[in-house]
């Protein structure tokens, strides 16, 4: 295993991954390390394999029969590929929003609490501050601060995103993945869930799968490109953008395909 | 839209809405005539008499059905006390835990199974248990228990092919948020994919209670069929249907004795009734929440 010389900046660090459903190889030989309090953007065409990525690291993918795992992923210098790694404590430290808002049909508080009480929590004093603290963070607090026991589902669709990003964040993960966040909602929803990025960014490592360049852009430190299950090019957004290496990426991001 | 067009839109309309009055009518003529010869059930005992009174009395003409209700509640009561737990841990089984392989032997064998006539079920009661419950636990064998175990494997398959399906169409997004936070996947079931097919799971509850309650054959080949309150489980009993099916012979045409038969064949569609709003109000609800 190759020893990464500065990882103390580096939150969770992928070596060689292969990635199979069945017969088929949707990842082949990911290498990417992923820097502790930064926005890492994954880009790429449909099917390109970057939702699977995104899912390995909170093993998300083991709900798929015959989905297979080969190579390391580290959080925090720990396989959470190894055999003793608990995926329900992992799932605790890296949370995810998915890409429609998935509230469950239960009020707006028993959202927020649901993870809180697997967790363990009994206090209820401590499960309203904790909720108050993340509905504050999201700045959905002021919207729904008098009708907690109202059905989640009676949000609007921004809302009930960030009501589930404040439902990660309550678990106080320590990584956030994304999976396009913002493609179900309308552009002043999106502004403020990116402008939400911006600032969680600080308390947390952030991933995020977007189909939208202007987004990565907007709000990522790091971008990989993928295609075809292949990462081809992972360097500082800057550079993607201004200085792509490879021909497919400056294709891609001028909009010539995909 | 051309002329033929237009004719052949309308033709096609009306023969469809003559078809649907047809259903309806016929649908509309049974209720009728079950309530005109029921109530003159109600009306020739005496309305609390057929109902709590507990006499059969074909000499007297009179009757009254007591025991027939209890009859029917204890045995549906009883099946479904079995069934429901059994039948729901199945569905959580075929639909969550099961490996992909054996659910696709095990559920379409369970769906043959929802379609197999009740009069089978009463045959193998008949040759299989009654004997075995006189033998090991006494009575005549012909009993409350063997009418249980009877429905019970009847109403199973319904109850587990309906309460499998409703688990199946709980959005997968629910379980990937539940897991996401967290939580195991027992967790997950208990606490998110079983609350979110709540109405459908009651109405498969629903259902076959309606199946039970109604069943007639297999319950009146294997209960004894003797008009008396059951002191226990082994003791014979009727039920409200397996006694239509056991008098309807005997009963004269425009007689007291037939109207009493026609009473109890109200009282069920009343239960039924019941248990059909119930069920429906469960689903409209169920829509609101999940």
């Amino acid at each position: 295993m190759k020893k990464n010389e500065n990882c103390d900046h580096i939150k969770l660090s992928v070596h060689h991954l292969d990635f199979f459903y069945g017969k088929k190889q949707v990842l082949r030989k990911i290498s990417m390390d992923i820097h502790k309090h930064s926005i890492t953007a994954l880009m790429g065409p449909s099917g390109c394999g970057k939702s699977t990525f995104l899912r390995v690291m909170n093993r998300m993918n083991d709900l798929i029969p015959e989905a297979r795992a080969i190579g390391t992923v580290l959080l925090d210098n720990e396989d959470i590929y190894g055999n003793n790694t608990d995926v329900v404590k992992l799932r605790q430290r890296v949370g995810m929003v998915f890409q429609q808002p998935n509230p469950l049909p239960k009020s707006i508080f028993d959202n927020m609490a649901y993870g809180l009480r697997i967790k363990g929590i009994k206090d209820k004093q401590k499960i309203a501050e904790l909720i108050e603290k993340s509905l504050k963070k999201t700045s959905l607090w002021g919207e729904v601060k008098d009708e907690l026991h109202k059905s989640a589902l009676s949000l609007s669709g921004g809302q009930q995103q960030r009501l589930c990003i404040a439902r990660a964040i309550v678990m106080e993960p320590e990584m956030i993945l994304m999976d396009e966040p913002c493609s179900a909602l309308d552009p002043i929803s999106t502004t403020k869930i990116e402008e939400l990025m911006k600032e969680l960014v600080d308390d947390y490592t952030i991933v995020i799968v977007t189909h939208n360049m202007q987004q990565a852009q907007r709000v990522s430190d790091w971008t990989g490109f993928f295609y075809m299950g292949d990462l081809l090019e992972f360097d500082k957004t800057k550079e993607i953008f201004h200085h792509p290496k490879e021909k497919k990426t400056q294709e891609y991001i001028e909009g010539r395909w995909g | 839209m051309s002329k033929h067009e237009q004719f052949s839109e309308k033709l096609g309309k009306s023969l469809i809405f003559i078809f649907a009055s047809i259903s309806l009518l016929i649908l509309l003529s049974i209720v009728f005539f079950i309530f005109r010869d029921g109530f003159l059930a109600f009306k020739e005992n005496g309305f609390f008499h057929f109902i709590f009174g507990h006499d059969w009395n074909v000499q007297d003409n009179t009757f009254s059905v007591l025991p027939l209700i209890v009859g029917s509640l204890v045995v549906t009561i009883g099946a479904l006390l079995f069934s429901v737990p059994i039948g729901f841990s199945c569905a959580v089984f075929l639909a969550e835990i099961a490996p992909e392989k054996v659910r696709n032997i095990v559920k379409p064998a369970i769906d043959i199974l929802v379609g197999i006539p009740s009069v089978v079920f009463g045959l193998l009661g008949m040759i299989l248990l009654v004997p075995y419950i006189r033998d090991h636990y006494g009575g005549p064998g012909l009993s409350i228990l063997a009418a249980i175990i009877v429905l019970i494997l009847m109403i199973l398959p319904t109850i587990i092919a309906q309460a499998e399906d409703s688990i199946r169409s709980v959005p997968s997004s629910f379980k990937n948020a539940s897991l996401a936070m967290g939580a195991t996947h027992l967790q997950t079931i208990w606490n998110v994919i079983l609350p979110c097919a709540k109405s459908g799971l009651v109405s498969s509850v629903m259902l076959a209670s309606g199946r039970a309650i109604g069943e007639a054959m297999a319950i009146y080949m294997v209960i004894g069929n003797t008009f008396t309150f059951p002191k226990s489980l082994i003791d014979p009993s009727r039920t409200l249907t397996s006694n239509i099916v056991g008098q309807i012979e005997e009963a004269a045409v425009g007689g007291t004795h037939l109207h009493a038969l026609f009473g109890c064949g109200l009282i069920l569609l009343f239960i039924v009734f019941i248990l059909n709003s119930y069920s429906f109000f469960i689903k409209r609800r169920g829509c609101r929440s999940c």
